[in-house]
């Protein structure tokens, strides 16, 4: 209980230190700021897509429907955090390459993160069947997982990408990892995941709750 | 008297065996009702015809081209492919397949058929586009390996996902809605590399491409063959 607590200031104190904190990068000023928010979110869609991943492979190994519901969760809540990274990216890009969408390696395998929880949730909805939508489902979401290395890590490197990795943090010295900028960064990670876990909790019970009212 | 069904081979029969003669029972099949057969080649077809009177003769720059090539490609593909298992469910002859064959004869089996319809596909495909849009190969060896690496890839996610549409029971988009995103990251190196083979002024080998299709044909391949059992079976 008191962790939520904690979550709630630090998310807080986070969004203050966030226009506090950190001096403005000389180039684009304080529009790097959305970097705080950016980089966690994407990190967090990602964590739970492979959380999701997990525990669909768990459910394969046990049937237990309440492993189906913790997948499920992790699914809605890595959606929401992956439209937050995609929008606060595509704003970032018209800042800084002057144009929301250009197709850069990064954008493209983020919108197949997208289209892929999308495709996932289709499916769900297509089959009445509780055992059934939960096996095939865990299936699609494990060869959706297998194949997305070769998005997130092999993609980007075939082909040239203006998405800034680290140059951001550390390149040049504008906008170096110093200790204000570390820590804020770090703040906002951890903020970012303990929200992650109570959002978590909450839809496993609303899963749960809701799926008694259908019975 | 004892009459050998040429389709049922005896337990004894080799693994490869039993593949091929699956294969064989899917084709026989299928050039009874020509069902995936006319969806697939009159679709593409059409698609071509309609791309190819619309743009005129000539004068399209190679990257659109590429792109439509496997625009017209995909989705010529995607409304065969769908069929594999579906047809099994219509028939009522999953159980029966479920009894007679182990689930990796099954799943290779219906991997084997679909990649020939769809190498019949581009056999058909191919020559016409290079017609009728007026554009020639010039890394013909690099173009082939693409193709065929890229259908390795295609058809391995697309027969699971084929049989997970089966299992749901669910027609139409749905097939087309779960494919697209597992099959976007082969198509972003597979519409590069045919871009480069229409462009004989790039300088590239188009090796980094070739091991990217393999990845993910080894990947997907892999992949399909062992989530296959848990969509197959209850």
């Amino acid at each position: 209980m008191w962790w939520k607590y904690l979550t709630g200031l630090l998310l807080a104190a986070v969004i203050v230190a966030i226009f506090v904190l950190p001096p403005p990068q000389t180039q684009i000023g304080g529009v790097s700021r959305i970097f705080f928010f950016h980089v966690p979110a994407a990190l967090i869609g990602f964590i739970a897509f492979v959380l999701s991943a997990i525990y669909g492979a768990v459910y394969l190994k046990g049937r237990d429907l309440s492993t189906d519901r913790k997948a499920v969760a992790a699914a809605e809540i890595g959606l929401m955090f992956t439209i937050i990274a995609t929008i606060s990216g595509a704003i970032f890009a018209r800042i800084t390459w002057g144009m929301y969408w250009n197709w850069d390696p990064r954008q493209t395998s983020i919108l197949a993160v997208l289209l892929i929880y999308g495709a996932y949730f289709a499916l769900r909805q297509a089959v009445p069947s509780h055992a059934t939508r939960a096996r095939l489902s865990a299936v699609y979401l494990l060869l959706a997982g297998i194949l997305a290395p070769l998005l997130f890590f092999v993609l980007p490197r075939l082909y040239p990408s203006l998405h800034p990795n680290d140059s951001l943090v550390s390149g040049g010295g504008e906008f170096a990892m110093t200790l204000p900028v570390g820590l804020t960064f770090g703040a906002s990670v951890l903020s970012f995941l303990l929200l992650y876990f109570w959002l978590h909790q909450l839809a496993v019970r609303a899963g749960r709750i809701k799926e008694k009212l259908e019975m | 008297m004892t009459h050998r069904r040429p389709d049922l081979p005896s337990g004894k029969s080799s693994w490869a065996s039993k593949v091929l003669a699956l294969l064989a029972k899917d084709v026989r099949t299928e050039f009874r009702t020509r069902y995936a057969l006319s969806a697939v080649f009159l679709f593409a077809f059409t698609t071509l015809t309609a791309v190819s009177f619309s743009l005129g003769a000539g004068g399209l720059a190679a990257h659109y081209i590429s792109v439509l090539f496997w625009v017209i490609l995909l989705f010529s593909a995607l409304s065969g492919l769908a069929q594999s298992f579906i047809k099994e469910a219509e028939t009522k002859t999953a159980t029966t397949l479920q009894l007679a064959a182990g689930d990796d004869i099954i799943f290779f089996g219906k991997w084997g058929f679909n990649l020939l319809l769809l190498v019949g596909l581009e056999i058909f495909l191919v020559p016409l586009f290079l017609v009728l849009l007026n554009v020639e190969v010039c890394r013909w060896w690099l173009f082939v390996a693409a193709v065929l690496l890229g259908s390795i890839g295609l058809v391995s996610s697309t027969t699971l996902i084929a049989s997970v549409i089966a299992v749901a029971g669910v027609r139409g988009a749905l097939f087309s809605v779960l494919s697209l995103p597992v099959l976007l990251p082969l198509l972003v190196p597979l519409v590069q590399v045919t871009e480069n083979c229409f462009r004989p002024e790039v300088a590239t080998s188009g090796i980094g491409e070739l091991q990217f299709l393999a990845a993910y044909a080894g990947i997907s391949l892999t992949g399909g063959w062992l989530l296959f059992p848990l969509v197959w079976r209850e």
